[in-house]
């Protein structure tokens, strides 16, 4: 009976999370699919699910009109330069917030995280005014430093969570045995930490790759990403559907893989720290 | 050398003085066991020698020199953790041999030091391992290993025999024990254990609430405790204490006696009781005994003694062996 019970809750919870995964991956699929149809078929209605004619026509056409391989590498730059300086900054902030806390610790995280609540566009103007100033639009330092400032209260967060793990008493073991501070992090705390800050720099690189608020604001041509290159397809002259999903397609298909690659590590470290 | 010494040490947190004001001189090469029961402050003690707590107000002097706002790096002493403290992610060797590390020292010296480490504490097969795959015993011995390496002024223990089971417990209290004797470095130990403390220490000091009740040997503290917690602390089973008429009798505010002071006799004696519980150990025999009108008492009778629950008898206290404490705890001389 306990048994029946048990084989029958498993199905229906394995059925409530392919209907729920299936939800979620749908719109990808469907852009998928879609960059293999004709224009014609991309606007059809009734719409089809699979393509009546495949096509790589599309991707054809998004590679000889625009640059695909430059937004690539200014993708990559930008994610991961931002990751990387995310990670300098953090990796000191988290250490002190989590060995060496002051009464206040509490708040600042709490200040930092509630900058996330903040709609970005109410600091647009005058973030676009400095970098006019400073002659930082259109440029990938430019992005990347404002891509690291947009995550660094996430990155902190989660470091913090994953070093509040790391027994205290091995890093004072480490300072008895004559370790500078800088010692201290470099073989002790980081080699300890790196399935966490793996995840950390790997969630970065996903949230700074999908970007597209200031990426789209504060670049034209030179240094814009792929996020750049799929709006480049909506254009007044209309949506060509099958274009978009092709660039869109492009777009997305390195992170996916990425993701695909690496999400035990992601799930982990997402849910670090809820379960002892 | 190793000698230490604590002047006039204060540590509060906030408004709570943890330590009010500790004074303390450690010889070089003596081995001195800081006890007292939780919280009385002795790991704090010894945080803020090894400089891993700042000191509110005081001096520490470390051979002379004072070290009061050094850096623990500075101050050329190893510590071995209660939770033993390996690195997970390095093995034995590279475990023992990080002190090294740290201090510059080229890999073929260090490789030496580590296997000559590895070979004094029978570590040699376990060199390439992890910590996780050592047993508790084990990886004591490879933080035993990581502070002998670099050759300390000082030694310094925190509860380190505590995550081990009784058993391996007296197997390593006699190996540091012997590793005194062999390296004949100053050692502090911290335990709440009364027994490590006695059977290891040159020196002992009690601790109680922050302050420092007593310090001497063992013998000292056993014979002539300075007040009423020392003389309930040091000593197992702990000293009966009787307050009252009978200890106005000896001119006292309390008096105290330890279970292997008191005579049991079936026939007669100075007070009766009954037998509550009698613990047979073989070699001894513990007896708790309610004794009319003073309460609850041990006694230590010989082993074979053949009592049992509900057995009157009667106890006489070794005249020569009473100690009379004051109204405020303090030992009063000999009457």
């Amino acid at each position: 009976m306990a048994r029946a019970a048990t084989t029958q809750r498993k199905i229906v919870v394995t059925t409530a999370a392919w209907i729920v995964g299936l939800l979620i991956f749908f719109p990808i699929l469907w852009t998928i699919l879609t960059s293999f149809k004709t224009e014609g078929d991309a606007i059809a209605f009734p719409p089809s699910l699979f393509p009546p004619h495949w096509t790589l026509e599309n991707y054809f056409e998004v590679q000889s009109r625009s640059d695909y391989f430059r937004h690539f590498v200014n993708s990559v730059v930008i994610s991961i330069g931002s990751t990387v300086l995310a990670l300098l900054i953090a990796v000191p902030a988290a250490w002190a917030m989590a060995f060496s806390p002051t009464p206040k610790t509490r708040d600042i995280m709490m200040w930092m995280l509630s900058t996330k609540m903040m709609p970005a566009v109410g600091v647009l103007v005058p973030i676009y005014l400095i970098f006019r100033t400073l002659g930082l639009l259109d440029n990938v330092w430019g992005l990347m430093v404002i891509l690291m400032l947009m995550n660094l209260p996430i990155v902190v967060w989660m470091l913090y969570t994953y070093f509040k793990e790391i027994p205290v008493d091995i890093l004072e073991a480490a300072r008895m045995d004559g370790a500078t501070l800088g010692k201290e992090l470099v073989y002790v705390l980081v080699p300890m930490a790196v399935p966490g800050i793996a995840s950390t720099m790997l969630l970065n690189v996903i949230l700074a790759w999908n970007e597209a608020f200031w990426t789209l604001n504060l670049t034209a041509a030179r240094a814009a990403p792929l996020t750049a290159f799929i709006a480049s397809y909506s254009s007044p002259e209309g949506l060509f559907w099958a274009k978009l999903s092709a660039a869109s397609t492009l777009a997305i298909a390195p992170i996916l893989v990425l993701g695909w690659i690496s999400q035990k590590q992601l799930v982990r470290g997402l849910t670090f720290g809820a379960v002892k | 050398m190793g000698s230490i010494q604590l002047q006039h040490v204060n540590k509060s947190f906030g408004t709570h003085a943890v330590i009010p004001d500790a004074s303390l001189e450690i010889k070089d090469g003596e081995f001195v066991v800081f006890v007292g029961p939780s919280g009385c402050g002795k790991s704090t003690l010894l945080r803020l020698i090894a400089g891993l707590e700042d000191t509110t107000s005081g001096q520490i002097l470390l051979d002379g020199q004072d070290m009061t706002a050094a850096a623990p790096a500075k101050r050329q002493l190893a510590m071995v953790f209660q939770s033993y403290a390996l690195y997970p992610h390095m093995t034995v060797a590279q475990n023992i041999g990080f002190p090294l590390k740290m201090a510059g020292m080229d890999k073929a010296a260090i490789d030496a030091k580590v296997k000559e480490a590895a070979g004094v504490l029978n570590l040699t097969s376990y060199l390439d391992r992890r910590p996780r795959n050592l047993s508790g015993g084990q990886r004591q011995r490879v933080a035993i290993g990581r502070a002998i390496v670099r050759e300390p002024k000082a030694f310094l223990f925190d509860e380190p025999l505590s995550n081990l089971d009784a058993a391996l417990r007296v197997n390593m209290r006699l190996e540091i024990s012997e590793l005194h004797h062999q390296l004949k470095t100053t050692m502090v130990y911290v335990t709440h254990d009364q027994v490590e403390a006695m059977t290891m220490a040159d020196r002992i000091v009690v601790l109680n609430a922050g302050n420092i009740e007593q310090f001497g040997t063992p013998m000292e503290l056993y014979r002539t405790p300075a007040n009423r917690f020392v003389a309930g602390f040091i000593g197992s089973p702990k000293m009966n204490f009787v307050d009252g008429a009978e200890a106005a009798k000896h001119g006292a505010f309390a008096i105290g006696v330890r279970p292997e002071h008191m005579a049991v006799n079936k026939d007669s004696g100075l007070w009766r009781g009954t037998v509550g519980v009698a613990e047979h150990l073989g070699s001894d025999t513990f007896l708790h005994v309610n004794v009319d009108g003073l309460g609850l008492m041990t006694v230590r009778a010989e082993g074979e003694k053949q009592l049992h629950h509900g057995d009157v008898v009667w106890l006489t206290p070794d005249p020569s062996r009473i100690y009379r404490f004051d109204k405020d705890g303090q030992a009063l001389a000999a009457a």
